[in-house]
């Protein structure tokens, strides 16, 4: 879809800049900064999309049901596929496997690059965490590449 | 119970948001509305001069002999990444330069700009992707808002001006 294309230049480019920015500046925090910043416009993003999308569904049964919408409904929104493999301990951590995830699909198919895929999973881990924060859930949203352009995210519901 | 989404609108919603989260970023970062306004343009030259393949790819679009045609390409290219068909009119006396008219503008759709901003130029990154992706085709165009929607104007008016034509030997600009 054409659409698609446009997102994923506007990303790239917000992206390219943050990092661009924090060279700049880097005297404070150094890299992790950079990162953060990804993460929150991804949070503001994810908190406001998932509002529009639940509008008219009826409420979620549980935790459990809430993760199904995230892989499932909230996936193929954003991503016009399903989420993989969901894998859980029922203890409140989630493992979320896509084994083609969007923002890494142009890039690579194997170990190279590796090392800048973090910058690039950063928006969707905010995008998670700001999401189901909306839905009621704090959680920990981190993610994890061991073979392009498979990403495993892991969310780790905060109970206090 | 309804439990479905159309893909269509939310990616455009997903474009929308996660642009508005951009601007807000950029306005906590950098020291002045200007500054910002600089910035999402070169963003959107960014963007346009890698769009511009994909457009072109997708739609096996053809070489432009006069400007009209062009205008129309950019119409066509609103079109299918927005959804949104600007008019193309206001054509100036020497036909190099037009106006894309926006009834509505999908970039803004759930934005108010504060008192602090009002010299804000909150779409920026439209005249920017269209002057990178004219570039890569050998035009050189100039293009910015002269109306806009969030600052009152009744629609959103893009112009357009050629300045001219590149040559095939001059390397691609930096901004």
């Amino acid at each position: 879809m054409a659409e698609e294309a446009l997102f994923e230049f506007l990303h790239n480019e917000i992206v390219a800049f943050i990092i661009e920015n924090e060279h700049e500046t880097k005297k404070e925090d150094g890299g992790q900064n950079a990162v953060s910043k990804l993460e929150r416009i991804g949070f503001a993003a994810g908190y406001r999309i998932v509002e529009r999308l639940t509008r008219e569904w009826p409420r979620f049964k549980d935790e459990l049901d809430t993760m199904k919408f995230i892989c499932k409904d909230f996936w193929l929104a954003i991503h016009r596929k399903q989420i993989d493999n969901l894998r859980t301990n029922h203890q409140g951590v989630y493992v979320l496997l896509d084994n083609r995830f969007r923002f890494l699909a142009n890039m690579s198919a194997g170990k190279q690059y590796l090392e800048s895929s973090p910058k690039y999973l950063a928006y969707m881990c905010g995008m998670m965490r700001g999401a189901l924060s909306n839905l009621g859930l704090n959680c920990v949203v981190t993610a994890e590449v061991t073979h392009m352009p498979a990403c495993k995210f892991h969310i780790q519901v905060q109970r206090s | 119970m309804n439990r479905s989404v159309d893909p269509k609108k939310v990616n455009s919603e997903l474009f929308t948001l996660t642009y508005g989260a951009l601007v807000v970023q950029l306005l906590n970062d950098l020291e002045s509305v200007e500054e910002v306004n600089k910035q999402l343009d070169r963003m959107g030259y960014n963007i346009g001069v890698r769009l511009v393949e994909d457009f072109i790819a997708r739609t096996s679009a053809d070489k432009c002999y006069d400007l009209r045609e062009t205008a129309d390409k950019i119409q066509a290219g609103f079109r299918l990444y927005l959804g949104v068909s600007p008019s193309v009119g206001g054509w100036g006396p020497a036909g190099d330069e037009f106006s894309l008219t926006l009834d509505s503008n999908p970039l803004a759709e759930f934005v108010e700009l504060p008192e602090t901003c009002s010299n804000m130029r909150y779409s920026a990154i439209l005249p920017g992707i269209v002057r990178g992706a004219c570039e890569m085709v050998h035009l050189e165009v100039t293009s910015w808002f002269v109306q806009d929607q969030l600052r009152g104007d009744p629609v959103t008016e893009l112009r357009v001006k050629f300045v001219k034509r590149l040559e095939d030997s001059v390397p691609p600009g930096e901004d």
